[in-house]
């Protein structure tokens, strides 16, 4: 994807805040957090101040190990059930669930995104994750996959869905009436995917089709980390945006312009953490208190600072990347900060994209909706080669 | 006359429940009429899922697809196929409901327990307490086609395997203490140290190692539903479920049915009245019975049309039968295989091929069947089906009532989305003037509206050997 004169903006949603010490400045009591209100809350704020994609952290089974006190959040709903449940009550919002590669089923993930891209009409994406820890192995009763096969994990899980997503051809639903069949078996494939990866000694397989028909955007697009696959993988489009992360913001641009040689074809998200003055407490002030009970570790690019700071940043991050991710430091604060001064102020400036009801993710990225890699194959299938000649 | 003396204590409730089955595949889901809608968009999930609701449903079911059918070796094209992840579309549909239930069929066999447990747990907390699980059991490697597993489980083992795997996801259920969560922003500690408990199991087929991330939820945990039917499947409903979504609908073996289970709960330590069961069924209703007859008519005409009649006997025969007129005889010429070779993910088994054909044959001559009359009787489960005048069909669910032979019925809709209106226009309100039916929901979880009791908290290892927290699954 070239650069768009005007990008999008991300927002991540898990639990209270992107800062472990989050719930203490929630605005609802701990409980509360695990339930639909509270989604649903969260996601029409997200929308309605103007946020092009919100994304729901999630991936492994078990809590990040920042935590040894234990005092914080150690738990939360599943993201792509998250996104689901936003679906059907937002109508222009993106949403887009982080589900793990490499302790999952392939064929179970491509059917549940496939699924999240009906009841969102279109606008469903997926944050790929790749869990390399032994307590996510021991969870599931796996062995654990070493980490230079996690990217491949993950590049397989990939090709798996996407195969999946293609497997129905579009107009497999035929509804002939007048030769009784409901579907034409020629639009229908075997997708016979064999994993190259040997992880704790066991390859696997998967035949197809998928149970569902093709995804309403036909892809979803595809988001992963910078780092996690391969510079074949990332040249051969196994993912249509890559996440962009540095230690500073100053050095987003020098990742931004790596990423992008990378993957040319893919759009480059930012990565940021986010803390705003707000409630008459300065930036830094919220931080030091929060910090005070859980420190935050993130390897992610951090601003501290005023809603005008942050506009001038986020205008400048986009004249090089496709859109910003944000992590709020508190989604209950900051996100009012972000909805009040820093989103009208970009508006103004003309850098962000418009917000469209009823679009696809693949509109907002520029993309085509491509058709199905089965249905370019105009000879015969195996099958009904087969099954002609028994006649 | 039927006997409709139960026994062991068992207290007819005297009233009724329903839910809704979308299907979503068979032949029971009619697409030829200018009425069917989608099977995949959520605009018919949602429209049927909201009927649903005015009507006091208390649960909206969904299957579970892992392997599309086949019918001599190639995806099978007559009948409606192709749908969404269960929990995915529950979780889409809690946004749009209150109070209806969400069930979601899931394989014991395909998933692992601590990442089926999880998501359950957490469709119950966005639902607010209206999740529930029909458990199912899958042995064969053909499914296992599309899993990392592949097949590896024998058919003798599934229900010892269901078992453990319940038994885990249970204990992953009841892990956390109650009120272990912060009460305000200002506490110490998010949740208290320690207050959810590890989970082990090593077993012959899994092991889990896993803490869990997630409190119980409105309803305690997931309602059980459980569907088989075998004396192991029956045991083991009478052992671990809530709810049978049972098949046997007809009022004599509905009965007979309810005994069963009644003895085999009792004999498993639970009382009487502890399970609650609830048939498949179909409903044909009109205004009147000769209407309804005339439209039961019209919907086994598109339910089997002449292509599924012959593509039906196809999965028996073996081989091709294009050749047949679906309006004559069932065919002259004998299966080619020894065993059935039906239509792979269908549930058929087992019979000889050439024993069944020749008593298929022998039954449509002596009715006088053709081949299309045939399929259509044997596939419109004409047991489940209730044909008739809302008057008529309200009048024979209330004696259901009366004798506590079921205590609601799941109702798989003939049409999609539009498949329920008249029965929550129509059968509702005359059920409900026959005090059989509820006026309001009696509460906000599935486990209030079916009239469950608190679940007694899992203890580690229950029903296994326990020690401490780890169990061993006992495997034969």
């Amino acid at each position: 994807m070239s650069t768009a004169a005007q990008g999008f903006l991300a927002l991540e949603l898990d639990g209270d805040g992107a800062h472990p010490a989050a719930w203490r400045k929630a605005r609802h009591t701990p409980a509360e957090l695990l339930d639909g209100t509270r989604v649903r809350a969260t996601v029409l704020a997200t929308e309605s101040a103007g946020f092009h994609v919100a994304t729901f952290a999630d991936g492994p089974l078990t809590p990040a190990s920042s935590d040894p006190g234990g005092r914080d959040i150690p738990g939360g709903l599943n993201a792509l059930q998250r996104a689901a449940f936003a679906g059907p009550v937002t109508g222009s919002i993106v949403l887009v669930p982080e589900v793990d590669t490499v302790y999952t089923e392939p064929f179970h993930i491509s059917t549940q995104l496939a699924s999240l891209d009906y009841v969102s009409g279109g606008r469903a994406g997926w944050l790929v994750a790749a869990s390399d820890r032994a307590a996510d192995a021991a969870a599931v009763g796996r062995s654990v996959v070493a980490s230079d096969a996690v990217g491949r994990e993950a590049a397989d899980s990939i090709e798996v869905s996407r195969r999946l997503w293609d497997s129905w051809e579009d107009d497999a639903v035929v509804r002939d009436v007048a030769t009784g069949r409901y579907i034409d078996v020629d639009k229908l494939h075997y997708v016979d995917f064999e994993s190259t990866v040997e992880s704790g000694g066991a390859g696997y397989s998967v035949k197809g089709p998928s149970i569902i028909p093709r995804p309403l955007q036909g892809q979803l697009p595809v988001l992963a980390p910078a780092g996690l696959l391969g510079a074949d993988q990332l040249s051969a489009g196994a993912v249509d945006a890559v996440l962009v992360s540095a230690p500073t913001p100053e050095l987003l641009a020098g990742e931004i312009a790596e990423a992008r040689a990378a993957a040319p074809a893919a759009a480059i998200i930012a990565e940021l953490d986010v803390v705003l003055d707000a409630r008459g407490q300065s930036a830094a002030g919220r931080l030091a208190e929060l910090d005070g009970h859980t420190p935050w570790q993130s390897s992610r690019a951090r601003f501290v600072g005023t809603a005008a700071e942050l506009t001038g940043l986020l205008a400048s991050i986009l004249e090089t990347a496709d859109g910003v991710r944000l992590h709020p430091a508190v989604l209950d604060v900051d996100l009012e900060e972000l909805a009040q001064l820093v989103l009208p102020a970009l508006r103004r400036r003309g850098v962000l994209a418009p917000q469209q009801t009823g679009s696809t993710f693949r509109h907002l990225l520029g993309l085509q909706r491509p058709a199905s890699r089965y249905a370019a194959v105009s000879v015969p299938s195996a099958a009904s080669a087969a099954s002609a000649a028994e006649n | 006359m039927t006997d409709t003396h139960i026994g062991n204590g068992f207290v007819p409730s005297g009233q009724l429940q329903l839910g809704i089955f979308f299907q979503g595949v068979n032949s029971g889901t009619v697409w030829k009429s200018p009425e069917s809608g989608s099977q995949t968009d959520f605009e018919s999930f949602r429209r049927i899922a909201q009927t649903a609701e005015r009507g006091l449903f208390a649960a909206f079911f969904l299957g579970e697809g892992l392997r599309l059918r086949e019918h001599l070796g190639r995806p099978h094209a007559l009948d409606v196929v192709g749908r969404p992840d269960a929990q995915t579309m529950l979780a889409a549909l809690a946004s749009v409901t209150s109070r209806i239930g969400l069930v979601a069929t899931q394989n014991t066999t395909y998933n692992d327990p601590a990442d089926l447990a999880h998501r359950l747990s957490s469709l119950d907390l966005l639902s607010g307490g209206r999740a529930a699980w029909n458990v199912v059991t899958t042995d064969n490697a053909w499914t296992g086609a599309n899993f990392r597993r592949g097949g590896y489980l024998d058919h003798a083992d599934r229900y010892v395997h269901a078992e453990a795997f319940v038994s885990t996801a249970k204990r992953i259920w009841d892990s956390w203490e109650d009120g272990a969560i912060a009460s305000s922003p200002g506490a110490s500690a998010w949740a208290a140290p320690g207050s959810a408990r590890p989970v082990r199991h090593e077993g012959k087929h899994y092991t889990v190692d896993y803490v869990p991330r997630l409190p119980r939820s409105a309803q305690y945990r997931p309602v059980l539903f459980q569907a088989g039917d075998s004396p192991e499947g029956r045991d083991f409903a009478a052992r671990q479920a809530d709810v049978i979504f049972s098949a046997h609908p007809k009022l004599d073996d509905a009965l007979d049915f309810r005994r069963d289970i009644v003895e085999r709960a009792v004999r498993a330590g639970r009382s009487a009245n502890d399970l609650k069961i609830m048939p498949a069924s179909e409903f044909i209703l009109a205004a009147t019975p000769q209407e309804a007859l005339e439209k039961k008519n019209w919907v086994r005409s598109l339910q089997i049309g002449p292509e599924q009649a012959i593509a039906y006997l196809e999965q028996f025969w073996g081989r091709e039968l294009q050749g047949f007129d679906p309006d004559g005889p069932v065919p002259d010429i004998d299966p080619v295989v020894e065993e059935t070779s039906e239509t792979r993910g269908s549930g058929f088994h087992g019979a000889k091929a050439k024993q069944l054909a020749d008593q298929w044959r022998a039954e449509a001559k002596d009715k006088g069947l053709s081949i299309r009359q045939f399929v259509s009787a044997r596939t419109s489960r004409g047991d489940s089906s209730f044909t008739g005048s809302y008057a008529e069909v309200a009048d024979r669910l209330a004696e259901y009532a009366r004798t506590g032979a079921v205590d609601g019925f799941n109702i798989s809709p003939w049409l999609i989305p539009t498949g329920l209106d008249d029965i929550v226009n129509h059968l509702v309100p005359a059920l409900q003037e026959r005090a059989v039916y509820p006026t309001e929901y009696a509460g906000s979880t599935l486990r209030e509206n079916l009239g469950l009791a608190t679940p007694v908290r899992q203890e580690a290892g229950a029903g296994n050997t326990a020690v401490g927290n780890t169990a061993v699954e006992l495997e034969v």
